[in-house]
């Protein structure tokens, strides 16, 4: 492109601006507002490799390189903790995210239309209740001593469990409160995925001789596979980012041993215990990792379904 | 459809439908016991009598919730930043929105890639922490709602309904003389009803559930949201009843988990009563969201 060319493609986009300034002027806040609280911390985040003061700030703490980063991966809390998150995530990804398809699935199979309206109803409202009401009412339905289930289980002879106050059970609550919050308000993306299944396809596999089953197997399923497979990628980007509140809530110093994952560790140790670098430094391994999940999950699922993110 | 029902059909629909009845019992019935504990005598709730239905019915939890100042001020401070700050939600969502999805923005991709990257790559806490300190928004209420102004989920969403209205009735408005903000009063946002409507009750939710920004940004208990508030009673292993508190000449019968019930309750009554509404409008919310994505 020769020089005047450029000039006056230039001058063009000047005239555009000018001519559209008020479109401009009335998205600024909106820029601004993602440049200085999303990108200025994401920049901020430079603090894990300084030793960080706070009254020192970005530019007169000292550089410290990869220290903070040798020093989680040498800490008994880290990896105890990394051991935690990995796990929970490991069984909300087997038991959490397949429930909504489950639950999905059958609903659909439900005939009557009047009925499955009120069962959709019903399993939506959890999902709006806070973690603080979800782990609230837990804690009032699992207390060992006025708790319902607690009488449940007295009533048909056994001991009573403290389940939030033994760390064996923690995980076990901690995925199955999620599955009761969520996995009903999961359904409806699968719901409208199954709606929008040609009818014709189950008419020409009724004429062939498929069974229920056999179509479900054979025309359901591949149907709903693009949307699990987004779902999924989405899913294991946030392997590692089970969600600080929904564990929080539950954390107590009885079973903190099993429970506790590395939000709220960053919480415990950054905020409350004042250590700025070291807990950069872990959130940053975890971001990092997460990008790595979605990286390769992408690419695994390109090569091999064809579904992609991006 | 006309599938001939064969005997297994019939007994799986059976079993289906049986287990998906249990099923919704489990997701309501905890509410029931809940609901039904905060209505019963501390006798009735530690003998473990109470399972849906009130025992002994009372109401003396909630009176004793009621007569507590400071949730009363936590309720407050939780319907004003859901009022506000799904006001300044809007807003900045769609100031952002409107002008991206007009074709004329030049440069329109590059916001959009910005928006997209944050959606990827988040801040660890600490760093969000320090710019909320050296910006004096820690300890107050704009903590609570200026960081999360705009979802990026939920900038996509209105940016493509923004882009659903067609540029003739935009191009028209222009030859006719009308500035930019006047169409966008006059014609975008009458036309914009519904997605204002989804996105501000799911905005709304959230502001009514915040916690977590709370727990980090404010330590001044007069600013504490209801959530935080009923967190420390429900973790709290005895409510400290005064026993000069004269108005409860029924102290003794009372227990603190009534007391969490009650407050619990208190707290989740206002969902409650807009989820008809609510219900409505997050199913079609949610379907445009996941056509984006």
């Amino acid at each position: 492109m020769n020089q005047r060319a450029q000039v006056s493609k230039g001058k063009a986009m000047l005239r555009t601006f000018w001519k559209y300034k008020a479109l401009y002027l009335i998205s600024l806040p909106g820029i601004i507002y993602f440049i200085v609280f999303k990108y200025v911390p994401l920049l901020g985040s430079v603090i894990a490799f300084q030793d960080y003061n706070i009254f020192d700030g970005f530019t007169g703490s000292k550089w410290v390189g990869f220290d903070n980063f040798t020093r989680m991966f040498a800490h008994y809390d880290f990896l105890n903790i990394l051991k935690n998150t990995v796990l929970i995530g490991v069984y909300d990804l087997l038991l959490g995210f397949p429930a909504p398809i489950i639950l999905a699935l059958l609903l659909n199979e439900l005939r009557l239309v009047v009925y499955k309206r009120v069962l959709q109803t019903v399993v939506y409202m959890p999902h709006f209740l806070s973690w603080v009401i979800v782990s609230g009412i837990a804690i009032g339905i699992l207390s060992p001593s006025t708790g319902a289930v607690n009488h449940f289980i007295t009533w048909l002879g056994f001991e009573p469990i403290y389940f939030l106050g033994e760390e064996s059970w923690i995980r076990s609550v901690l995925i199955t409160s999620g599955i009761w919050r969520d996995s009903g308000y999961g359904t409806i993306i699968y719901l409208a995925a199954l709606a929008g299944i040609n009818p014709d396809l189950y008419e020409a596999s009724e004429v062939d001789g498929a069974n229920r089953w056999r179509q479900t197997i054979s025309i359901t399923l591949p149907s709903l596979l693009p949307t699990i497979m987004i779902l999924f990628l989405l899913h294991i980007g946030k392997f590692l980012d089970f969600g600080f509140e929904r564990v929080f809530v539950f954390l107590n110093p009885l079973n903190k041993e099993n429970g506790e994952i590395l939000d709220t560790y960053i919480y415990s140790q950054g905020l409350l215990a004042q250590q700025f670098s070291y807990t950069t430094a872990i959130g940053l391994f975890k971001a990092v990792v997460g990008v790595i999940f979605i990286v390769t999950g992408n690419l695994l699922s390109k090569k091999t379904t064809g579904e992609s993110l991006y | 459809m006309n599938r001939k029902p064969t005997a297994g059909w019939q007994v799986f629909n059976g079993f289906n439908l049986l287990f998906l009845t249990l099923l919704s019992l489990a997701m309501l019935l905890p509410f029931l016991n809940v609901l039904a504990q905060s209505f019963s005598s501390s006798e009735a709730i530690v003998n473990g009598k109470v399972l849906f239905l009130p025992v002994h019915f009372t109401s003396i939890n909630y009176q004793y919730v009621f007569s507590d100042m400071a949730i009363w001020r936590s309720f407050g401070v939780t319907v004003y930043i859901t009022v506000v700050g799904t006001l300044i939600n809007l807003i900045a969502t769609a100031s952002l929105a409107y002008p991206v999805s007009r074709p004329e923005y030049a440069g329109r991709n590059v916001v959009v890639i910005m928006v997209l990257i944050t959606m990827v790559f988040t801040a660890p806490l600490i760093p969000n922490f320090i710019l909320m300190k050296n910006l004096h928004l820690t300890n107050s209420l704009w903590a609570l709602m200026i960081p999360g102004a705009i979802s990026a989920f939920n900038f996509f969403i209105m940016r493509s309904f923004f882009m659903q209205i067609p540029s003739e009735l935009i191009d028209s408005g222009r030859i006719d003389g009308c500035s930019e903000l006047r169409m966008i009063w006059n014609i975008v946002l009458p036309l914009s009803k519904p997605v204002m409507a989804s996105l501000g009750i799911f905005y709304a939710v959230s502001h009514w559930n915040t916690y977590q920004n709370a727990l980090y940004y404010i330590n001044k208990p007069a600013l504490w949201p209801l959530q935080v508030k009923l967190r420390q009673l429900i973790v709290s292993e005895d409510i400290s009843i005064d026993p000069n508190a004269s108005q409860f000449s029924g102290l003794a019968h009372m227990d603190p988990e009534g007391i969490k019930m009650a407050t619990i309750i208190i707290a989740t009554l206002p969902i409650i009563i807009i989820y008809p509404f609510l219900q409505r409008h997050f199913v079609k919310g949610m379907m445009v969201g996941s056509v984006k994505s």
